[in-house]
């Protein structure tokens, strides 16, 4: 999974070049993106204005009402609000989702800048963990790392950490690699700066771009991973809203009530494709000219 | 270097990955919070009970001693015995492994069905309409969870639509198996379609912008014939190449259909082991999926090298 989004965060950058520097707001992908996440965050800050049921609170003598003035969007099968639960589990997802895109960013960031500086003995050990983690299929490698942690968002968060640091370290070092022959690093060496210098200084406002483009693309795999792992019980634990549970507690009814499970799913597309949008902009835009 | 040295080299570059692997999976235990044997066994079961799953798996013993007994069981092949079934737990994952293997294969064809013609359509017709309406798939695409789409698909055509499939299962014999596991495999290929079309895409775009294609069509081939001939060889190239790399995406991926879908393959026997805290059975699957990827691999390279003349085997 995370190879994958690495093809596509490569992909993005290579279909840019060539193009010309515009700024943000002349850049269609991003205002679209910015737009819809916009919507989103807004409408989850907002929650408690915007929706006139508490999430949780279960009205078992009206269950699966479908959709009424008091209930836009009807009531599921403990007669919670559905569009209460569908505004609270944007709150929930996205919350879980920012933050655990932080620690792998940083981790694994640092983990390439170190590789790539040094080479030898860093790099190989980081080269070989990378090897060991990559080889483990990312759902398997999270959802036994949430079993042995115990369900809940804690883990989900180390989970993806000890997962997903892997991708910033491969684009990371890949870039430095690159940026450590160019003269103005070769200059800072020869002036004796310090190697923490270089690398702070010198270096990693210059490969930090790569790892901001591949971030929003990742959030959006941490967003599928937390609604997966929700969807099989492990994630978000009742009765917090989240949209994979919504969608698992939506399935038994299909046949009757289709809208249960359709409904948080359109939430969770609508949400990555802002993000996938943001990505695309940022690519564009923090394109070295 | 010649083919075999090449493979011999990629062989045992694997080893320290695979042990890397193990050593993984072997510390999985040691991050169940408190006493693992305690957690894992439960509240109601006798002190008695968990003495003797500590004393079995050797976790009253110092780490290394702890991996030495790991991997000395691991090479008789033996790894643990499932806490549910009482049958050893590796052999109940290579029970499940054809069902899950069925899925993988099946649903890397149809979303090689999907992906080719539709990058070819988009290459040949570069920023066109054509071009714009395929790119905007990996774009849309990336963002759907596979278990939602796969919840979508069985909406529509297993409880819709005539019922054409079956809501799930795995069917008897070949046509039975390709006719069940339509759906699962769809949504397999449809959650990869949209990176096998990235790549392809840009892939071809290359291609059809190279010298050697230039030549071709100032020899005054037909245009179909540079493309077949000359563009989708390079196609397949990348084809499998994305394929390979992107394994470990297409597990996963099974995994979580296999439960929407009820598939018996080694996703539901691994969710289901979650459920009942087989312990043994999630190390398995973890370890048997870890190599089934180093081997794709591996296999990748290899092909990737007897495809394309231009990879040197150093």
């Amino acid at each position: 999974m995370t190879a994958a989004a690495e093809v596509m965060a490569e992909a993005a950058i290579v279909e840019h070049r060539g193009g010309f520097r515009r700024r943000w707001y002349r850049t269609p992908s991003f205002v679209a993106g910015i737009s819809i996440l916009g919507v989103i965050v807004l409408a989850a800050i907002a929650a408690p204005l915007i929706t006139t049921h508490s999430p949780i609170e279960q009205d078992l003598a009206n269950t699966l009402s479908g959709p009424t003035w008091s209930h836009p969007l009807g009531t599921d099968d403990l007669g919670r609000d559905v569009w209460s639960r569908l505004v609270y589990g944007a709150r929930t997802d996205l919350r879980v989702a920012f933050l655990a895109v932080l620690f792998p960013f940083i981790i694994g960031t640092t983990l390439g800048l170190l590789a790539g500086y040094y080479g030898r003995f860093v790099d190989g050990f980081t080269g070989f963990l990378v090897n060991v983690v990559v080889a483990v299929p990312f759902y398997v490698l999270i959802i036994a790392l949430v079993f042995a942690l115990g369900p809940g968002t804690r883990s989900i968060y180390i989970a993806i950490t000890l997962v997903g640091w892997v991708s910033y370290t491969r684009i990371v070092r890949g870039e430095v690699l690159v940026a450590k022959r160019q003269e103005y690093v070769l200059a800072a060496q020869s002036a004796g700066l310090s190697d923490r210098r270089i690398l702070g200084r010198h270096l990693l406002p210059n490969v930090i771009t790569q790892a901001v483009v591949f971030a929003m693309s990742d959030i959006v795999l941490d967003i599928l991973a937390i609604v997966t792992l929700g969807y099989l019980g492990l994630g978000v634990q009742p009765p917090t809203p989240d949209w994979g549970r919504m969608i698992a507690d939506g399935q038994t009814y299909l046949t009757t009530h289709w809208e249960l499970s359709t409904i948080p799913g359109v939430a969770v597309v609508v949400t990555a494709l802002g993000l996938s949008l943001i990505a695309d902009g940022l690519a564009d835009l923090l394109r070295p000219e | 270097m010649s083919l075999w040295g090449y493979v011999l080299r990629r062989l045992l570059q694997a080893v320290p990955v695979v042990l890397g692997v193990t050593v993984l999976v072997f510390f999985l235990i040691h991050l169940i919070p408190g006493d693992p044997a305690r957690t894992i066994l439960g509240n109601q079961a006798t002190e008695q009970r968990v003495q003797l799953l500590r004393h079995e798996w050797g976790l009253d013993r110092p780490l290394p001693v702890q991996y030495g007994k790991f991997m000395d069981r691991l090479a008789h092949g033996d790894l643990g015995s499932s806490l549910f079934y009482g049958v050893n737990a590796g052999q109940l994952v290579l029970d499940r492994l054809p069902v899950t293997l069925w899925l993988i294969a099946y649903g890397a064809i149809l979303s090689v069905l999907i992906a080719v013609p539709l990058s070819l359509l988009a290459a040949t017709h570069h920023d066109r309409v054509h071009d714009h309406a395929v790119r905007v798939v990996p774009l849309v695409g990336l963002g759907f969870p596979a278990f939602w789409l796969g919840i979508m698909l069985l909406l529509v055509f297993a409880l819709n639509l005539g019922r054409a499939f079956p809501v799930g299962g795995y069917g008897e014999g070949f046509f039975g198996h390709l006719h069940s596991m339509f759906l699962p495999a769809l949504t397999v290929a449809l959650a990869i379609s949209p990176i096998l079309i990235r790549s392809l895409r840009a892939a071809l775009l290359e291609v059809l912008e190279s010298d050697y294609v230039t030549t071709a069509r100032s020899k005054g081939l037909p245009e179909r014939r540079v493309l077949m001939k000359h563009a989708l060889r390079n196609a397949a190239i990348s084809t499998v190449s994305v394929l390979g790399v992107n394994i470990g995406f297409l597990i996963g991926g099974t995994l979580v259909i296999e439960q929407v879908y009820a598939v018996p393959g080694v996703g539901q026997l691994m969710i289901n082991a979650i459920f009942q805290r087989d312990f043994p059975v999630v190390q398995a699957v973890t370890l048997v999926f870890s190599l089934l990827v180093v081997l794709v691999y591996l296999l990748t390279d290899v092909a990737h090298a007897l495809l394309d003349p231009r990879v040197r085997f150093d």
